[in-house]
């Protein structure tokens, strides 16, 4: 299921702002149809993380490649890779479910043919066939990520970001994404995660925790138990969090 | 101090039905959660207690004055925090608060020992603009100007949502000493694992209440016993488990998976899981009866 | 080439599905061309003026009728004393007065040369134009026609005299507009923009579960608004007296008190429409194509009220901005004092009371 091949390689990937550093010299690898948690509290620096590695951002320093395209002069190339799907816009809201699906294929470069095939394959996988008309914005919050899930990978993107994906929803419906994610993966697709939920961390292959905008910890969850004597993830991540300077500022 | 009785609100004239006959009351002083996922109801049955919305039917009481009739006097005693960040972006920590207070016809230093060990937090960013907080210490300011007239209810809608686990923890700690100040605080939250932390939670889903009870009350609930079963190869155990007839109720649950009989049809589960992982060749093979989590609970009641 | 269509066809859909905002965009245009083909003209026609004559010969009766006869006067009285043609001229009543002397005809008879006095309003320097070129025209082909059976020619030579405004600069009348222009524009838009914002973001929630009324969350959005228009009105002002030389011939105070009162107008009117909208796009779009528009096309500066349709004239009457003009060109450009625009001024406090009253009315003290 995984391999050793690298999709995600950075080398003291730095960005600052002015004085400010957001991301500091954060060095790690992310390997082939991986379940990677990008873990963090808020300010720790992983949007700007996600930002460069999504080609959206420029380092300031640093090297890092991302489905083997450089991250300073490749970014066009990066991005026709990728996917990427956060919980504050993935879909349009005032488009159909149908729309939606033809509107991004088309973005990602799929023609006609293979769009409809790939749309009938999503409704059907997800059963929203009597909603395939309605407006995304009608839609309970549930299908909505679903939707914008599998939307992300039509194309069968090398690697999918996917930024906090689960929030609000109900427990149900996020351990159904968690399915759809292992599922992906299986199909040799990179998927790098952050959430807020620990016990989701636990479903990744290896996960790293950034605080005050470097990497304080990368490992596989129980190897991160281990090491730092804590029975669950939470503890884990209390006990590097809880010294963090910046973390709210 | 607040009481719902057979609460029903639609909204788009009736095609959309928000909350379903909700009932419950909540005692003074306690420390009330209203435990669901986005689109449960949670900020309908807040808008209408803090007279926002008017309710299709039903009645509600918040400290003793009706929604509808009483609105006036509700509005002047209670604290409210709206989902999203709700205050002003362009004015400082300090110029906040000092409207909030004054609105409310008091004043910073009247009630400063409320919102003391939350403001020693803020203050040495009190003279950054609001908007340039971190989300974590925008909840914080949000939380001191609805307390800082002191109010008897305290209404707190999705305080914690996008935040991270550790200003979560914070955040709560801090809901817990205003116990002691005599405030009653009603939270939403869609984060399963903060119900533990209230004095009686009600679970509530599609605008129906699920179950109102103390955490500990919903968990003792909960029908039969809850199994964790653990292997190598997890994903597989997945597999095996959801494929297995007669059907197991099985779900991920970290670095478990909890697996319950499905509507009692097993006698003896623990004994068929143990078998059927061995036979289908898993090694390290563990299970264990656990206590159930309310999010167990939870999957449980949306389940069945 | 494929995926810029795609985003093409996307951007219809939402275009499409906005039905408020393209209901606006479509319908603006359509109503605009109407009123603009139809309704406004630069022509003058059935302008109010009054003829006085002293001479009541043949002559003098003759060129009279044949300006009543014309479409472009409407003659208001026959007779006026000098002080009654001031105190119209100043309240705005007529746009031009002729004058004949007493021995009009005799003069023709016996001199063949004869004048007649043509005096017009200035304050609007294209009308006083176009109106006095409408007099000499007639008054010339009264001439011709004499001509045609007189022996020796006749000439009848009319002295115009501009009032108000002699030089017929724009300025006078364009600076009335502008200043009607830009508090409407502070006023109304920004008034709207600011409570809907608060709506927009969610403070208004928080507002509305305290103490506070929300009537006083609403005025204390219009204070500042009020004393940046008075800034305005001042600066505007100081610039056409000391830029563009035109002086305010009347009363400051009584400028600066009509200005407050248009100013609260503007301002009511913008919390209205505050109340009435949801999103601050629509507040700005409703206040530019809902307000500016009809304030710039009724208002009176730019195309005279007295040549549209009688129905659009009626819609003018409500247009704030209208009795505004009339009451700012009279102060400054004619001197008058509040004798004069009392009336205009009672117009425009009544509708502030109406706007006031129908948005306290409306008012919403709850979410829904």
């Amino acid at each position: 299921m995984t391999s050793l091949e690298p999709v995600i390689k950075t080398e003291k990937l730095t960005k600052r702002f002015g004085d400010f550093i957001a991301t500091n010299e954060i060095t790690f690898e992310v390997y082939k149809g991986e379940i990677f948690g990008f873990l963090g509290a808020n300010g720790a620096g992983k949007t700007t993380a996600m930002r460069m590695l999504c080609g959206l951002s420029r380092p300031t320093s640093g090297k890092a490649t991302v489905a083997g395209f450089d991250v300073y002069r490749q970014t066009e190339q990066i991005k026709r890779h990728i996917g990427y799907m956060s919980q504050k816009f993935s879909l349009y809201e005032d488009l159909t479910v149908l729309e939606n699906i033809r509107f991004f294929g088309g973005i990602y470069g799929l023609n006609n043919q293979q769009l409809r095939v790939k749309s009938d394959g999503l409704i059907e996988r997800l059963g929203l066939q009597s909603e395939a008309k309605k407006l995304v914005g009608d839609l309970p919050l549930g299908w909505k990520q679903k939707l914008a899930f599998s939307v992300s990978i039509l194309h069968e993107p090398d690697i999918v970001f996917l930024d906090e994906p689960t929030g609000g929803v109900d427990p149900v419906t996020r351990r159904q994404f968690w399915a759809m994610i292992y599922e992906a993966a299986s199909r040799g697709i990179t998927l790098f995660v952050t959430t807020h939920y620990m016990d989701e961390a636990e479903y990744c292959h290896r996960i790293s925790i950034m605080v005050d905008g470097r990497i304080e910890a990368l490992g596989t969850p129980a190897g991160l138990k281990t090491k730092l004597k804590e029975p669950s993830m939470d503890g884990v991540f209390y006990q590097l969090a809880r010294g963090a300077k910046r973390g709210d500022s | 101090m607040v009481t719902l009785s057979k609460i029903t609100k639609t909204y788009s004239k009736g095609t959309v039905t928000a909350v379903t006959d909700v009932s419950f009351s909540v005692k003074a002083g306690e420390l009330f959660g209203l435990i669901g996922p986005d689109g449960a109801g949670k900020s309908s049955i807040f808008r209408i207690l803090t007279t926002l919305l008017l309710p299709d039917s039903g009645k509600a009481t918040v400290a003793g004055h009706d929604v509808i009739t009483g609105y006036r006097q509700i509005r002047s005693q209670v604290g409210y925090m709206p989902g999203r960040f709700s205050l002003y972006p362009d004015l400082t920590v300090e110029e906040n608060i000092q409207f909030f207070a004054t609105v409310f016809n008091s004043s910073i230093t009247e009630n400063y020992h409320l919102i003391e060990d939350i403001y020693v937090q803020l203050e040495p960013f009190k003279k950054r603009r609001a908007g340039k907080l971190s989300g974590g210490m925008k909840q914080k300011l949000a939380l001191c100007c609805a307390l800082i007239h002191k109010p008897t209810v305290l209404f707190l809608n999705e305080p914690t949502t996008g935040v991270d686990p550790v200003s979560r923890k914070e955040f709560w700690e801090m809901l817990r000493r205003l116990k002691t100040q005599g405030i009653t605080v009603l939270v939403s939250t869609p984060y399963m694992d903060e119900a533990a932390l209230c004095d009686r939670i009600a679970l509530i889903q599609h605008g129906n209440l699920l179950a109102i009870d103390s955490p500990d009350g919903i968990v003792n609930a909960y029908p039969g016993t809850l199994y964790a079963v653990k292997a190598d190869d997890m994903p597989r155990v997945m597999q095996v488990l959801a494929a297995h007839e007669p059907r197991f109720t099985s779900y991920i649950f970290g670095e478990y998976i909890h697996v319950d009989t499905y509507n009692g049809n097993t006698p003896d589960l623990p004994g068929e899981l143990k078998d059927l992982l061995t036979k289908s060749g898993f090694n390290d093979i563990e299970v264990k009866p656990i206590t159930p989590t309310i999010e167990d609970c939870f999957i449980k009641m949306l389940t069945t | 080439m494929n995926q810029f269509a795609i985003f093409i066809k996307k951007e219809f859909f939402h275009v499409l599905r906005d039905r408020r905002t393209l209901l606006i965009l479509v319908g603006m245009p359509i109503a605009q061309i109407l009123i603009f083909g139809f309704a406004l003209t630069n022509e003058v026609k059935n302008a109010r003026i009054v003829v006085v004559d002293h001479a009541k010969d043949n002559a003098s009766r003759s060129i009279i009728n044949r300006i009543a006869a014309s479409n472009y006067f409407e003659i208001q009285a026959d007779v006026m004393d000098r002080d009654g043609m001031e105190t119209a001229f100043r309240a705005g009543d007529i746009k031009l007065a002729l004058v004949f002397p007493p021995s009009f005809e005799d003069n023709l008879a016996h001199q063949n040369h004869a004048q007649l006095q043509v005096i017009a309003d200035a304050s609007d320097p294209n009308s006083a134009t176009t109106l006095t070129n409408y007099v000499s025209s007639i008054i010339r082909d009264y001439q011709t026609e004499l001509n045609e059976q007189a022996a020796l020619p006749y000439q009848i030579a009319p002295q115009i005299r501009m009032l108000y405004n002699p030089l017929l600069k724009g300025a006078p009348n364009f600076v009335p507009g502008v200043m009607a222009l830009v508090l409407m524009l502070v006023s109304v838009m920004m008034t709207a923009i600011s409570i809907v914002r608060e709506k927009e973001t969610g403070t208004m929630e928080v507002l509305l579960v305290s103490p506070f009324k929300p009537a006083w969350v609403i005025l204390s959005k219009a204070v500042p608004y009020l004393l940046l228009s008075l800034i305005n009105v001042l600066s505007i002002v100081l610039m056409s007296v000391f830029v563009l030389q035109v002086p305010v011939k009347g009363s400051w105070l009584l400028l600066f008190a009509e200005s407050t009162l248009f100013i609260i107008t503007c301002l009511t009117l913008g919390i209205f429409i505050s109340i009435k909208t949801k999103t601050q796009q629509v507040a700005m779009l409703v206040s530019l194509m809902g307000m500016l528009l009809p304030t710039v096309m009724f208002s009176g500066f730019m195309f005279p009220i007295a040549n549209m349709p009688v129905f659009l004239q009626w819609i003018s009457n409500i247009v704030p901005a209208k009795w505004f003009y009339i009451i700012v060109k009279s102060i400054m450009i004619k001197g008058v004092g509040i004798e004069g625009i009392w009336k205009e001024t009672v117009i425009l406090c009544g509708i502030t009371l109406l706007l006031f009253i129908v948005s306290l009315k409306s008012f919403k003290i709850r979410l829904q």
